[in-house]
């Protein structure tokens, strides 16, 4: 491999745009996961857990415009092949993005008595883009085109990202409240945990298995003991962290973020797996990042402009964040 | 039924709903910082209440604004994957800049300017809504600088059938940029304008006469007041533009069929494509060459110079024809309110019964003039270089035809809660009055709360 630009911007791009990806998973998977938990909040939760992302959602799903961004600027050709190929799952995710987003604002603002139709509308778009986001995932993992087989583990793939991004969900609300809401938020972080773990073991075992080619890159010395850190430390911490919801909340609240940080490492673990069995390949085994990939002058032109901004753009999120820090508190606009 | 039209009426269908809300945003912002800067500097209270209550129809339109905004970042990959591979190296750029320099300036402090009040000091709430307002702007910014870039082309080169960029710069400012860039930003100015002005009314008519109402009204009455002689102006500097570098453009808005001098400028007519020509004509002679040459013998583009190579003439009549009929509307129902309201003092009972439809007046405009704009693009997709029949994806008409009727029927139900919410708002604030209760304003952050508190 030669290090010169038209090698290396290609790559830099698969990096930016996983990144993103991996940021908008754990943030977004956050709030879609307290959308998901409002069917077992009571009235005055929802109203506390709405308080815990309200601030937040909107740059958290910039994160997904971002990602589809950098595929769409810098792999126009995966672009293409991947979007037309989940055309339905798609749309399925989009439906649930737009209802859940509106009524998020549609339920502080509407007369009192229509703003139970709005919570349902939160949870259903909620759960239907965690629903089709998994499904997408599922089905990427296979190479796109699937049967019916394929079709049934995408179904398993999205039931558990759905259950992943409510443990998100829980360890935020563990982490924004306090009192009983806080001790409930512990056992849902319980089950959501098992499924979770489920899901991940279901998605590395089918990729090796899909595709003979990633088999390959896992299953042979010494590959496989440099990357045994990967499954060995995410199963421990699924264990460390499902102990610790026996004894949450702790005395003075210490470690309330933990279970959200650990979450999140849990995340980035099974991130670098895909991306090390998907690497080189943009669309699994059809278009690799050097094929799918923009002129080398254009993709110049947008580095520029995201290294001056990237920096930025994390710099004033960290900064919102640390502005909405602590329990969560009514929202009011006053 | 066709995969291809099937396809644009999906994207034709989401653009105009996502446009109906960042319309709104883009002024509304600089409105709402008008207000706190108002307040900041005279401490009457009620510019404070006029602030709250516009920014709650800021938040919401906020929502519609990103959520349909997702939907348009993959619908190019869905229907429309021709676009990406034959000018990616274009598109990309500009849509990677509004995201990286707007989208995630807006979406990270919209948080502080909306819920934050209480949480940082007013100075940095000031500056949180300074950078939403410019966040808007600038997203604005980049897509019509890519929208221009489709009609009117420049800087770049193509190889092997795709388009490699020349020179960003005048492919930032291409030939139509200035004058669209003006034109929507004045547009947004004018829809706000109309929408404040027209729920104001709304409250006045309901016996409201609080000084949160009135601040409202003057504003949004004397904004529009301002804004629609210049808006004017900035369309026919534009016309002229498009005369330049479109002329097809210009012969089908006009329904003009020959090319020659002494074009009469039609009223009414129901253009027929297939006999090439109108019917039911009501012309004024001489007046299209006066507007568009500035005399009476000038020469205007027919549609005989471009057989084969014209937008459809029927649509792109009838939509200009609407937005300068609203165009004119608003002039006659902005500039008699801001006499009233100068003069008088009050606002005539019928005038304010119209002003409420006419809230909606901008929305109308903007979705014609767009109309006219991007159907005036046809057959290409980008001017000269794709057409949009070849960018179109290898999804099943079927597929389409599915995804379009969920869309519509969600897109109806959303217009109209999101207009019940609005009435809803006008009239709480109607009701409340001068009596809501008013946060107190600090100059510092008050602590933030601490876990336990």
């Amino acid at each position: 491999m030669t290090y010169d630009w038209p090698t290396l911007l290609p790559l830099i791009f698969a990096g930016l745009m996983g990144l993103a990806i991996l940021i908008y998973v754990i943030l977004d998977g956050f709030d879609l996961g307290i959308g998901i938990l409002f069917a077992a909040a009571e009235d005055t939760e929802q109203d506390t857990m709405i308080a815990a992302i309200g601030p937040f959602w909107d740059a958290n799903e910039t994160w997904l415009v971002l990602a589809v961004g950098l595929l769409l600027v810098a792999f126009p050709l995966a672009h293409g092949v991947i979007l037309t190929a989940l055309y339905i799952p798609v749309f399925v995710l989009l439906v649930g993005l737009i209802l859940r987003g509106v009524a998020f604002d549609f339920r502080a603002k509407v007369p009192a008595g229509r703003k139970h139709r709005w919570n349902r509308i939160f949870f259903l778009g909620s759960l239907i883009a965690s629903l089709a986001q998994g499904y997408m995932l599922g089905v990427y993992v296979l190479g796109l085109d699937v049967g019916i087989g394929g079709m049934a583990f995408g179904a398993l793939v999205a039931f558990c990202l759905a259950a992943a991004y409510a443990a998100m969900g829980s360890a935020w609300v563990i982490y924004k409240t306090e009192g009983e809401l806080q001790k409930k938020a512990a056992r849902w972080l319980r089950t959501a945990l098992v499924l979770t773990a489920l899901g991940m073991a279901a998605v590395s075992l089918a990729t090796p298995f899909a595709s003979p080619r990633i088999f390959d890159k896992w299953f042979v010395w010494p590959q496989m003991l440099y990357l045994s850190p990967l499954p060995i430390l995410s199963a421990l911490l699924f264990l460390w962290l499902w102990r610790q919801t026996f004894h949450l909340p702790r005395p003075d609240d210490r470690h309330a973020l933990t279970p959200f940080l650990t979450l999140a490492t849990i995340f980035a673990l099974g991130f670098a797996g895909l991306a090390w069995s998907f690497y080189p390949y943009v669309v699994p085994d059809r278009l690799t990042i050097w094929q799918a990939a923009s002129a080398t002058e254009s993709l110049a032109i947008i580095l520029v402009g995201t290294v001056v901004v990237l920096p930025i753009i994390i710099f004033y999120s960290f900064y919102a964040y640390r502005v909405f820090g602590g329990k969560a508190t009514d929202l009011t606009y006053d | 039924m066709d995969p291809l039209i099937l396809s644009r009426m999906q994207f034709g269908a989401n653009i105009s709903f996502h446009i109906l809300f960042p319309t709104i945003t883009i002024a509304l912002g600089w409105v709402l910082l008008f207000f706190k800067l108002r307040y900041n500097a005279t401490n009457d209270s009620a510019w404070m209440r006029a602030y709250f209550t516009w920014v709650k129809v800021f938040a919401l339109s906020f929502a519609m604004g990103v959520v349909s905004g997702v939907t348009m970042s993959f619908q190019f990959g869905t229907n429309w994957p021709g676009y990406m591979e034959h000018v990616g190296n274009i598109a990309g750029p500009l849509l990677a800049y509004e995201i990286l320099t707007a989208f995630f300036l807006e979406a990270a402090f919209l948080g502080i300017m909306l819920f934050g009040f209480r949480r940082v000091s007013n100075r940095v709430h000031t500056l949180a809504t300074v950078l939403v307002a410019g966040g808007t702007t600038l997203s604005a910014f980049w897509i019509i600088a890519l929208n221009s870039w489709m009609q009117t082309p420049a800087g770049f080169e193509m190889r092997d059938g795709v388009a490699h960029a020349v020179d960003w710069w005048a492919i930032v400012f291409n030939p139509s940029m200035p004058y669209r860039l003006v034109h929507m930003l004045l547009a947004s100015g004018l829809t706000v304008s109309f929408l404040i002005a027209g729920l104001s009314a709304l409250r006045y008519l309901k016996g409201d006469r609080s000084e949160s109402m009135w601040k409202a009204l003057r504003t949004g009455v004397f904004t529009a007041a301002i804004l629609i002689p210049i808006q004017i102006l900035a369309g026919d500097q534009h016309g002229l533009n498009t005369l330049e570098h479109q002329p097809q453009k210009i012969a089908a808005m006009e329904a003009n069929w020959n090319t020659g001098p002494n074009v009469p400028l039609v009223l009414f007519a129901l253009p027929d494509e297939a006999a090439k020509g109108n019917k039911f004509e009501v012309t004024i002679p001489d007046g299209a060459s006066l507007i568009l040459r500035h005399s009476t013998d000038g020469v205007v583009p027919g549609l005989n110079d471009f057989p084969g190579n014209h937008p459809p003439v029927f649509p792109l009549f009838w939509s200009f024809r609407i937005m300068v009929g609203t165009g004119l509307l608003m002039l006659a129902v902005a500039w008699s309110a801001a006499f009233f309201l100068k003069r008088r003092h009050s606002l005539p009972r019928p005038l304010a019964l119209l002003m409420v439809p006419m809230a909606l007046s901008g929305w109308l405009a903007t979705l014609a003039g767009w109309y006219t704009t991007e159907i005036g693009r046809q057959p290409w997709l980008v001017t000269g270089v794709l057409k949009t029949a070849d960018a179109v994806g290898p999804v099943a008409g079927s597929h389409v035809a599915l995804t379009l009727a969920v869309y519509l029927l969600l897109y109806v139900l959303l217009l109209i809660a999101y207009l019940g919410v609005l009435v809803h708002l006008a009239l709480k604030a109607a009701k409340d009055g001068d009596t809501s209760p008013l946060p107190g304003v600090l100059n510092a952050a008050l602590s933030q709360p601490a876990a336990g508190e």
